[in-house]
């Protein structure tokens, strides 16, 4: 009976953040093996080149930043149940307001919309006051949610399928935004330079901790520019993690799955329906912002086009396969779907060295591959290349579509409800239950 | 404002409206079938586009034996009756694909939430569109559009063949949409749509209602990505590689403003939101630098917005009852 995972002998228990011993030991030693790793412990940073590579810090770094965002995806749709597709707008807000304050640009008076147009500055210039991050990065967080606010007296109203298509609406709304502010956005299709993740007090030289140079830290530990920032968003997200947690089992957090179960009967147990869903979307808006900035930031240059219907889909790509409405599952979602397209263009890339050799690999990689004798595979080396064979890039796409078919069919619960049907074996082995 | 402007205006959003009206009929079709938005929509109609650029214009895929036995004589553009030939036959091919996709990925999923079958769609949009982008190259397939770009002219105003050819499009598949409705078949849907388990008590075949809406579903989603490739239209007589797979997401306002499940609101909303978005594309191109170029394409979503707010189910929406 003792240590059974769903034994609970007190509602302390219930709410805690890591229920089981089980979990709290596992947490500690991920954790302690991501800083080892990352450190470059030889073990475990030695991972092999069909995988990720030696370079494996820059994709998993990026998965970070849009994790954050996804923490505010699972708290909208997989806690309060308003299924959005326009959580790349979002991101797209805070960004853009960070970059407004962060960001290098001409002056103040660029900041006001169509400054060209009504005569206030001669010449179309670009917005950005290079405020320090202390400012840029909450005031990403808080503007989009205050756009959440916004749009929510819509938002709150239709429910279901039409709330997700309204949604698609923003999306596309904030591409033509994009293309229409470029004092804010940059060039359409190039965009423009975010600030760097650099701790100033205010706007002096050298800043108090630096993110992007290879430096010694507190004097004690020589970090390259990527282990840096690698650190740095990790804490962030560790910490973005616990607080979603917290709203999770605090009463906001009951109050939204309560709407999310039944939102009448949620109203008729005394819960403001309106009230809760605004507050939902504000949550949800302010990790995406926050995502967001960080995202543009750490990519360092980011086109408009970019907060797109696709970045949108990955979040519910993430929700759907790492398991609806928990942290845990969104965390697993997260390192699967953004990890995934680049372990497939590293094992291609790595296919392709391996066409010359002999044995099953080169065998493998021939009929895959268009190069080497026999040009029948279906996939090719040249990037962007119309036609048949299709370029890495394209089976990408194709790869995250049947992946995501194949678990609603098969999984509805994801990775999460594997890793539950696993435990839940063991729990009562050697018996069934 | 005058009266020429106005006409070719006018002709310009009939026709716009008439492809939205085909597309939203596939969508509701589908959707008051198996209760399955269908997100896949855009990869779908094109892909519908893809076969009928294969058929008439490479006259067949190259690693068969056979070519495409009505292609009509090589080399010069197919007369009317070739390309209509070809399009029936196309219908066929996307009908199929309806089938194809609705048995392995729809049937399986019967009774689960709606948000799952919506987002299974997605999945499918995801794995077609990568082979539609890849199969169009860059600068587009041709069509193969037997009367190009001409146009008639009446009161000097320009009348494109090809917006005439859509609104034609859109009657036709209005009245088949219409007289299937009202058969036996479309009652068994009706029911199906209402409730499933008590349509299945009732002896009806749910699987084969599933299986004719898709296949219906996507046959008018092809149609309406093969209407819009015809000349006049931007993607200017080809399948264009950044119109085509965005079609069915500008369609949505549509469904939306209609009712998602309502035939009659679809060809309301697609008039009414192709009214708005042509018109205001011509009439507010003086503000262009205010309100950027290109502006027009959100006008429907901003339509769409505004309705939402008001009539949360659309305007010939039914309203979800709620129970505790």
């Amino acid at each position: 009976m003792y240590r059974r995972p769903l034994l609970r002998t007190a509602y302390e228990q219930d709410a805690a953040i890591l229920p089981t011993y089980f979990q709290k030991v596992a947490m500690a030693l991920l954790i302690l093996a991501t800083i080892l790793a990352a450190l470059g412990a030889p073990v475990l940073s030695a991972i092999p080149s069909w995988f990720l590579g030696a370079t494996w810090l820059n994709p998993v770094t990026n998965m970070i930043t849009l994790g954050i965002a996804a923490l505010g995806f699972t708290i909208l749709v997989g806690v309060t149940g308003q299924v959005s597709i326009g959580h790349a707008f979002f991101m797209g807000v805070g960004a853009y307001f960070a970059v407004a304050l962060g960001g290098s640009g001409d002056g103040i008076r660029e900041c006001v919309p169509f400054h060209d147009n009504i005569g206030l500055v001669d010449q179309a210039g670009v917005c950005g006051l290079g405020l320090p991050m202390w400012i840029w990065l909450p005031a990403a967080g808080v503007s989009a949610a205050l756009v959440g606010m916004l749009v929510s007296p819509a938002a709150v109203r239709v429910r279901g399928l039409y709330l997700a298509i309204a949604t698609i609406g923003l999306v596309f709304i904030g591409l033509h935004l994009g293309r229409m502010l470029p004092e804010y956005a940059g060039d359409f299709e190039s965009g423009r330079t975010w600030p760097e993740l650099q701790i100033r007090f205010w706007k002096e030289e050298n800043p108090i901790i630096d993110m992007a140079s290879d430096g010694t830290w507190f004097g004690l530990i020589h970090l390259s520019e990527e282990q840096k920032q690698f650190f740095f968003l990790i804490a962030l997200f560790i910490l973005f993690a616990i607080a979603a947690k917290n709203i999770i089992r605090s009463r906001t957090g009951r109050a939204l799955q309560a709407i999310r179960d039944r939102d009448i009967a949620a109203e008729v147990m005394g819960v403001p329906e309106q009230k809760y869903k605004r507050i939902g979307f504000a949550i949800s808006s302010f990790y995406a912002g926050i995502g967001g900035a960080l995202f543009a930031s750490y990519n360092g240059r980011v086109a408009p086009v970019q907060w797109s219907l696709f970045l949108s889909v990955d979040f519910i790509a993430i929700l759907l396969i790492g398991g609806a409405g928990t942290i845990a599952g969104t965390i697993l979602g997260t390192i699967f779907v953004e990890l995934t397209p680049e372990v497939v263009k590293r094992f291609t890339e790595w296919l392709g060295d391996q066409v010359a050799g002999e044995g099953i690999v080169a065998a493998l990689a021939n009929v895959m591959l268009t190069e080497g004798s026999g040009d029948f595979g279906p996939i090719s080396l040249t990037p962007a290349s119309p036609g048949w064979p299709m370029s890495v890039f394209l089976w990408n796409f194709v790869i995250f579509g049947v992946l995501i078919v194949v678990f609603m069919i098969f999984e509805p619960l994801g990775l999460f409800g594997i890793w539950i049907r696993i435990r839940n074996y063991w729990k009562g082995w050697p018996f069934s239950y | 404002m005058d009266v020429t402007t106005f006409i070719q205006t006018l002709v310009k959003a009939v026709a716009l409206g008439a492809v939205y009206v085909m597309m939203g009929l596939g969508f509701v079709i589908i959707f008051k079938g198996t209760q399955v938005l269908n997100f896949a929509a855009s990869a779908l109609s094109m892909a519908g586009a893809m076969f009928m650029s294969i058929l008439i214009s490479d006259r067949g895929l190259p690693f068969l034996p056979f070519g495409n036995p009505i292609a009509g004589p090589e080399g010069e553009t197919p007369s009317i009756g070739v390309w209509l030939g070809n399009l029936i036959f196309t219908l066929i091919i996307a009908a199929i694909l309806g089938l194809v996709v609705e048995r392995l990925t729809i049937r399986p999923m019967i009774g689960q939430p709606l948000f799952a079958m919506a987002v299974i769609t997605l999945g499918i949009e995801f794995a077609i569109r990568p082979f539609n982008i890849d199969a169009t190259a860059l600068e587009g397939r041709s069509l193969g559009v037997p009367w190009g770009a001409e146009a008639w002219t009446w009161a000097d105003a320009l009348i494109p063949k090809s917006y005439v050819a859509a609104t034609i499009m859109a009657l036709i598949a209005g009245a088949v949409v219409f007289f299937f409705y009202r058969s036996r078949f479309g009652v068994a849907m009706r029911a199906v749509a209402f409730d499933q388990e008590a349509a299945m008590a009732q002896g009806i075949n749910v699987g084969r209602v599933f299986a004719i809406a898709w296949a219906l579903g996507v046959a008018l989603a092809a149609l309406a990505g093969i209407a819009y490739g015809m000349a006049p239209f931007p993607p200017g007589g080809s399948v264009s590689q950044e119109i085509h797979p965005v079609l069915a997401f500008r369609v949505l306002p549509v469904i939306v403003l209609g009712g998602l499940d309502s035939v009659i609101g679809v060809i309301y909303g697609g008039v009414m939101i192709a009214l708005a978005e042509v018109f205001a594309g011509q009439y507010l191109s003086q503000y262009n630098s205010v309100l950027g170029s290109g502006y027009s394409t959100i006008v429907p979503y901003l339509v769409m917005l505004i309705v939402l707010v008001v009539r949360p189910y659309g305007l010939f929406g039914t309203p979800e009852i709620r129970r505790v």
